[in-house]
């Protein structure tokens, strides 16, 4: 039993090994691909940022919308249905947009980039490129991470900006709440610190995410089980990491 | 080619939408934009007590923001609290009797300084002091004489 521990441990520790190194591998070769092969970069943007943009505006107008119908309803009775604009900012920039956000994308572009990566190591494609003195590294495993870390900040501000706007429509149109007080007390009430840790979060998240994904499809086993698990291990343990920075971000920052 | 446009579009579009939303939310959702002068005078108050004020506070006179709180530290030879705050260069026209009292906005809300004008025909400028104050009314201490019965007034008279 104790050899058991002691082997899932130790794979653990080495897998997770691995992923540091992969991951300054990943950073080595960030400069020579963002500098030379910016187009990969650029495409992987559109593939992993702006295909994501729907999904993330839907959701942040029904996520703002509910923050706003939570805090006016819970806030109406102690009469400080005016502070519902403070409720949704807060919950909206400081935790929920990012949030959301990593989660959403991990679903929408993390399964994406893993199951193409390891469909791509399935079909020998990344050895043909060894073959061709192509380092699959920076083709293909570098120009995916770096669209997500750049994709990550800018759906996380869409979101949370249309969040804002779906709780005044709930709060502010439908149920009746000033649009003065909203906006005001809202501006009032946060700071530039606050937007400073949602975008310091959704960075941290971007890195993340992406990492996990580009490492889930490069490692994964070359098979068409493999490739459908190393997709859901992304979607889970993204999941879980983000979860867990978010509590280490918050407690560092406060 | 009608690939590369699609992707170029939508790449822009995204991008553009990205960059407004975080224009949005670092200028339309802080609220760093109610005091925002380029040159400002220092002034000073002697508080018995500022009650919870703190740094950044809003200074007001008649209810409009003039300046801002920039340092409130207790000074151990007069044994009161002095607050220094600066004012926007263009409200230099202040009488120097004008008086600082420390407000409550609201009943829960944050505590500021509002100032009163005065009658004097000088004018408040860079380093001068304001010689009237009023200090923070602090909420336990009205429950406290509430309780005890009768104002604090009549306390020290007996």
């Amino acid at each position: 039993m104790f050899r058991d521990i002691y082997v899932t441990f130790y794979q653990f520790l080495s897998t997770f090994g691995a992923m540091c190194l992969f991951f300054l591998r990943l950073l080595q070769h960030t400069p020579g691909v963002l500098v030379k092969r910016f187009g990969l970069v650029s495409y992987q943007i559109y593939n992993a940022g702006a295909l994501s943009i729907v999904i993330i505006m839907v959701s942040g107008l029904f996520v703002g919308g509910v923050l706003g119908l939570q805090a006016y309803s819970n806030l109406e009775r102690f009469n400080a249905e005016d502070t519902t604009g403070i409720f949704a900012g807060f919950a909206l920039i400081k935790e929920i947009g990012p949030v959301i956000t990593a989660l959403l994308f991990a679903g929408r572009a993390g399964t994406a980039l893993a199951s193409e990566i390891g469909l791509m190591k399935a079909t020998d494609q990344l050895s043909a490129m060894e073959m061709m003195a192509i380092n699959p590294l920076s083709y293909v495993a570098v120009p995916r991470f770096l669209g997500g870390v750049i994709s990550m900040p800018l759906l996380t501000a869409v979101f949370t900006t249309v969040g804002l706007l779906g709780a005044h429509l709930v709060a502010v149109e439908l149920l009746g709440v000033d649009v003065g007080a909203y906006w005001q007390q809202l501006q009032s009430a946060l700071d530039m610190e606050d937007v400073r840790e949602g975008i310091i979060k959704s960075v941290v998240f971007g890195v993340v995410a992406s990492l996990l994904a580009v490492w889930e499809g490069y490692n994964s086993i070359p098979t068409a089980e493999g490739v459908g698990r190393a997709t859901t291990r992304t979607v889970v343990i993204t999941a879980i990491a983000v979860l867990v920075f978010d509590f280490m971000i918050t407690a560092w920052i406060l | 080619m009608q690939q590369t446009r699609t992707m170029e579009l939508g790449t822009g579009l995204f991008a553009l939408l990205g960059i407004a939303a975080l224009f949005f939310l670092t200028t339309q959702t802080t609220g760093n934009k109610d005091f925002d002068a380029d040159e400002t005078f220092t002034v000073e108050a002697r508080f018995d007590n500022v009650g919870s004020l703190k740094p950044r506070a809003p200074v007001s006179i008649s209810g409009v923001t003039i300046g801002r709180v920039t340092n409130i530290v207790f000074d151990k030879e007069s044994l009161e609290a002095v607050v220094t705050f600066v004012i926007d260069s263009q409200y230099d026209q202040i009488p120097d009797d004008s008086d600082a009292s420390i407000l409550t906005a609201g009943l829960l809300g944050s505590q500021y300084v509002g100032l009163q004008a005065g009658g004097s025909e000088f004018y408040l400028e860079d380093g001068s002091e304001i010689l009237f104050t009023q200090s923070a009314v602090v909420l336990e201490n009205i429950i406290g004489k509430f309780l005890i019965g009768g104002s604090g007034d009549d306390e020290e008279t007996e």
